[in-house]
């Protein structure tokens, strides 16, 4: 067991934890943050994407370890760390809202804190940067025409 | 056939038609949804499978010392362990009387048909070290030979070739056939391609629906807890009530002692329509174990083990004349079940069986389709089911036909499709279509495409000999969707009915709880039935709750597939609905002294004719609940409920065209647009309508162009994981220029018709069309799917006389400009891309 000291969604956590235990188990498990997801084992599908330091990280692919003395930013967080007043949404959110960009909604939180990433990087992006910047998030609901609609139009608003 | 309530009196339709921000989206953008992996209960123990890596082999042997002694291992139990109580995993529909149907034991204890089945089931308190420990389970396996390729496996027998369960002496499961002519809806086939031979044109073909994978993006989950009065499952699953009565009618559980609960599930596409070995374990183990017990596959484990879709070769003959008016369609199946008889598995070429003549009036028809067993993964439902296989049959030979006529591929399409004036119309399937207008969706489809510049532009390159070529692809696809008539189905042998069930509920406060047995895992249920509620109620729709997926809450139904759930299930809304109004009219005329025949029920508010008297309906239900002051005789409540059971199909269609470019020298093919005009009917939420068309296309798109599941020669699945199993991505993908017309079905009040499947069923033989429009100048008439790069480069040099086999070169990202999003690749000219 390793102890580790993470900042999630803004509040300070300690924990000793195997070795092995990949970021994602942690936020899931120990922690009962279930708004991130995972849909593979092979790091391919973003399902489980969260921000480590402000930059998306699949948290499938980091050990919690390797999160200790960082700070975690989840979907369930992303508002409130945003400086968004309690109960409203990131303006990401509200984009994917506003454009249908979610339907089973299980890909979402992925896409959103990959889409804030993004955005961050790049708050004009053209749709072939929102569709190469997204590439590595896989959805089967939406065809991804109203993800990057999502994300174009949050860039829209941000301007 | 028509079998409707009043029509919506459209003043009050302040709803349906409306872009309403769906109500499911707050949880889900936040995080806050229900997953069934999600749960965790007290003293909650895990699950990990034992799986064969063998297709075919007879166990000789588990030894299970060393996973048993592991840290924090329960239990591991193996097939003989659970014996009978693991139940059976049900086949509901034996397409034929003499159907040879496999015992399907959950976890079997003597011989594994596929890789992936389950031999051994580790309980353990966390995943992880179940996991662990499945890893030191012993097996001993002796290695039987696999049928694995379909062909083969349909012409094997006792004496020759290998047979996926020896002890059925046979792999040939069923032969299900129609023909016309014994039916009495059309000729005989037979004859009409003779006479086509003599004096016509016969087109020949045979097609491979490749195997694929449902992927669906939530992998499977199970939570079993059988610590109550009655034992809950929490499942991802797309049919709670069918599995319920299936954990009933395979274990001796009495089903009022079951509950079972799809929370919020992560997409299904027919490929969680299924009663799953996984979920029968993991209640036979709760049950042993008396403890609440998880069960979560991972991906790997979801793309070898969760039935897989399409897989059939289909041989196809089509009779027509000289100047391409059909006469005649024959066509031919082999469609492989993998190792066992799913819920609905052979079922699934049978519902494509009635969609071959799709929108043309072919006068003489016969279909026949074997269904074979393999020792592969098992196959069934597949967004479209079997009405994909058939689109894309007849939409491809109807290109071929227009290439030996000579003409515009439309120019044969609108020769032969029933046009406007003759709905309704009955076909040489025997089914009826209420409506259609082919030609509006046409006309539109190709305005919005820019049918006819594309076309100049794919001559004007075609003879500058551009190494990219242009193509342009057709479909004009019908479907029929709304499953389905109870009485069809039992006509068909299917075990269960088609009705859906709704029930709602008049609060005291004025708000309303509605009770749906569709059970939505992406759709939008909860938004779009609440619009319909808020109007046939003249009540908020934020007032409008829909509760589904539970059945203790929503007790009956028949859950979600098909293209079902608003025009099956929509119409039992509306009916329970209207059961609400008609009980609260007398309630209504009592307090306002008039006679029920006085009382109108319009916008949500109870008048007397003639009177600007009147109240609301919250008043109404006020009034119920406080019972104080009702007519003699009336119960104190407006709870209503209704079971619908449709009259007919439902037959939405629509024209999809795809320009495809093709790099003659890499084989690689770039879509460059995609435009589709689909008739839908009424639209409830035109938002959730296209999102449900962008999804299919995206699925149907990736069956042309992307993927396939993949067996090696000794039947372990290759393409077992996400890197190897190509669904697209962003990247792949371009913006779709979606747009509807409405033309309202007759077979429900509100006029809706299905959109879940549409995109789907629709966009795959247009993609293939437009790849072999864009090469057939070079001699070109197929490409197997998926049109990877190197097949069609083989298909290039092989007609050239080229050869060679070094290939490479994936389709690269691609955007599109023209739909109004920005994009910045320029189209036109990829000779250096
Ligand atoms: S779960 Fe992390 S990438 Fe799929
Ligand atoms: S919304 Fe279902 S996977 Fe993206």
């Amino acid at each position: 067991m390793t102890r580790i000291e993470v900042t999630v969604d803004g509040s300070k956590v300690t924990d000793d934890v195997e070795p092995r235990m990949l970021l994602v188990q942690y936020l899931r498990e120990t922690l009962g943050k279930t708004g991130t997801v995972v849909g593979c084992d092979t790091s391919n599908c973003g399902a489980c994407t969260v921000h480590l330091d402000g930059r998306s990280v699949k948290s499938c692919n980091v050990l919690a370890v390797q999160a200790s003395g960082h700070e975690v930013t989840t979907i369930e967080g992303l508002a409130a760390t945003g400086g968004h007043a309690d109960g409203q949404l990131h303006p990401v959110q509200e984009a994917f809202r506003e454009c249908h960009g979610l339907q089973c909604g299980f890909c979402t939180p992925g896409m959103i804190m990959q889409a804030v990433d993004l955005l961050n990087e790049n708050p004009s992006p053209t749709e072939e940067d929102v569709r190469l910047g997204m590439e590595g998030n896989l959805c089967r609901c939406t065809g991804y025409h109203n993800i990057v609609k999502s994300v174009l139009h949050a860039a829209g608003g941000a301007r | 056939m028509t079998a409707t309530q009043e029509r919506p009196d459209t003043a009050a339709a302040k709803e349906i038609g409306r872009d309403r921000r769906r109500k499911e989206d707050q949880r889900l953008i936040t995080g806050r949804s229900r997953w069934t992996d999600n749960i965790t209960l007290p003293g909650m123990l895990h699950l990990a499978m034992v799986r064969s890596p063998f297709a075919h082999a007879t166990i000789t042997g588990i030894d299970v010392t060393e996973a048993q002694a592991a840290p924090n291992v329960v239990a591991v139990l193996t097939g003989k362990d659970l014996g009978e109580s693991q139940g059976a995993c049900i086949n509901a529909w034996a397409i034929t009387t003499d159907q040879v149907t496999p015992a399907h034991v959950p976890m079997p204890s003597d011989r594994v048909a596929f890789a992936g089945e389950t031999v051994a089931v580790v309980v353990a308190r966390s995943a992880a070290a179940a996991r662990d420990a499945a890893e030191l389970v012993d097996v001993e396996y002796d290695e039987l030979p696999a049928a694995l390729d379909l062909k083969e496996a349909a012409a094997a027998d006792a004496e020759h070739g290998v047979l996926a369960h020896p002890d059925l002496g046979t792999n040939r499961s069923a032969l299900w056939t129609f023909d016309s002519a014994e039916a009495g809806t059309g000729g005989d086939a037979d004859q009409a391609i003779a006479r086509a031979r003599a004096e016509g044109i016969v087109i020949e073909r045979e097609y491979r629906q490749q195997r694929l994978i449902p992927a669906f993006m939530e992998p499977r989950s199970t939570v079993v807890d059988p610590t109550g009065e009655q034992i809950t499952m929490w499942s991802a699953t797309q049919i709670p009530h069918i599995l319920r009565f299936a954990l009933a009618a395979s274990t001796g559980v009495p089903e009022s002692k079951i509950r079972v609960i799809a929370p919020d599930v992560g997409g299904g596409f027919g490929g969680k329509l299924q009663q799953t070995p996984e979920e029968m374990i993991t209640f036979a183990v709760a049950r042993r174990l008396g403890k609440p017990v998880k069960y979560t596959e991972t991906r790997s484990e979801s793309l070898m083990t969760a039935h897989h879709g399409r897989d059939q070769w289909q041989r196809l003959t089509l009779a027509a004349e000289k100047d391409g008016t059909v006469t005649g369609l024959k066509v031919e199946l082999i469609a492989d079940l993998g190792a066992y008889v799913s819920l609905i598995g052979g079922g699934v070429p049978v519902l494509g069986a009635f969609m071959y003549n799709a929108i043309y009036k072919f006068p003489a028809y016969h279909f026949s389709c074997q269904t074979v067993l393999t020792n592969k993964t098992w196959t069934d439902a597949y967004r479209g089911a079997g009405r994909p296989e058939a689109t894309y049959a007849i939409e491809r030979l109807m290109d071929e036909l227009a290439a030996e006529v000579g003409v515009d591929p439309f120019v044969v399409r609108e020769k032969n499709w029933i046009t406007k004036e003759e709905f309704p119309f009955t076909t040489v399937a025997g089914l009826e279509y209420d409506t259609g207008d082919y030609e509006s969706a046409t006309r539109e489809a190709k305005d919005r495409f820019g049918y006819d510049e594309l076309r100049a532009e794919q001559r004007r390159r075609r003879e500058a000999g551009d190494r990219v070529q242009l193509g342009i692809g057709v479909s004009t696809f019908t479907e029929m969707c709304g499953l389905a008539p109870s009485r069809v189905l039992g006509s068909l042998n299917y075990g269960a009915g088609g009705w859906e069930h709704a029930s709602v509920r008049m609060l005291a406060t004025g708000t309303v709880e509605v009770t749906t047995g569709a059970s939505a895992h992406g759709q939008g249920h909860e938004t779009a039935f609440s619009q319909i509620v808020a109007d046939r109620l003249g009540v908020a729709f934020e007032d409008v709750e829909i509760l589904h997926g539970d059945t203790s809450i929503a007790s009956k139904g028949l859950d979600t597939y098909g293209s079902r759930s608003l025009v099956v299930g929509g119409e039992a809304l509306v009916r329970a609905a209207d059961k609400v109004i008609e009980k609260a009219k007398p309630i209504a005329a009592h307090l306002l002294e008039a006679s029920v025949d006085d009382i109108e029920f319009s916008a949500g508010r109870f008048g007397v004719r003639g009177t600007d008297q009147g109240l609301a309906m919250a008043e109404i239900a006020m009034a119920a609940f406080a019972a104080h002051n009702l007519p003699d005789g009336i119960e104190p409540s407006l709870d209503s409920d209704a079971t619908y059971d449709p009259v007919n199909f439902n037959y939405p269609h629509g024209t999809h065209l795809c320009a495809m470019e093709v790099d003659t020298e890499t084989g690689g093919v770039l879509m460059r647009k995609y435009t589709c005009v689909d008739d839908v009917g009424t639209v409830i939420n035109p938002m959730i309508v296209e999102g449900q068309v962008h999804g299919g296309l995206a699925q149907g798109i990736a069956q042309a162009l992307w993927e396939e599941a993949v067996y090696d020669d000794s039947g372990t699945l290759v393409s077992g994981s996400f890197v190897d199993y190509l669904l697209p991505t962003s990247a792949d993908t371009i913006s779709f220029d979606v747009s509807h017309r409405s033309t309202a079905s007759t077979t429900n009040t509100l006029g809706t018709k299905g959109v879940g499947e549409a995109g789907t069923i629709a966009s795959t033989p247009a993609v293939v069309n437009a790849v072999v429009d864009a090469i057939r100048h070079l001699g070109i008439d197929d490409i197997q799917m998926p049109c990877t790069p190197e097949r069609v480069w083989r298909a290039i040099h092989d007609v050239a006389g080229g050869g060679g086999t070094d290939t490479e070169g994936a389709a690269a990202p691609h955007f599109d400009a023209s739909t109004g999003m920005q994009g910045t690749v320029d189209r036109t000219d990829g000779a250096d891309r």
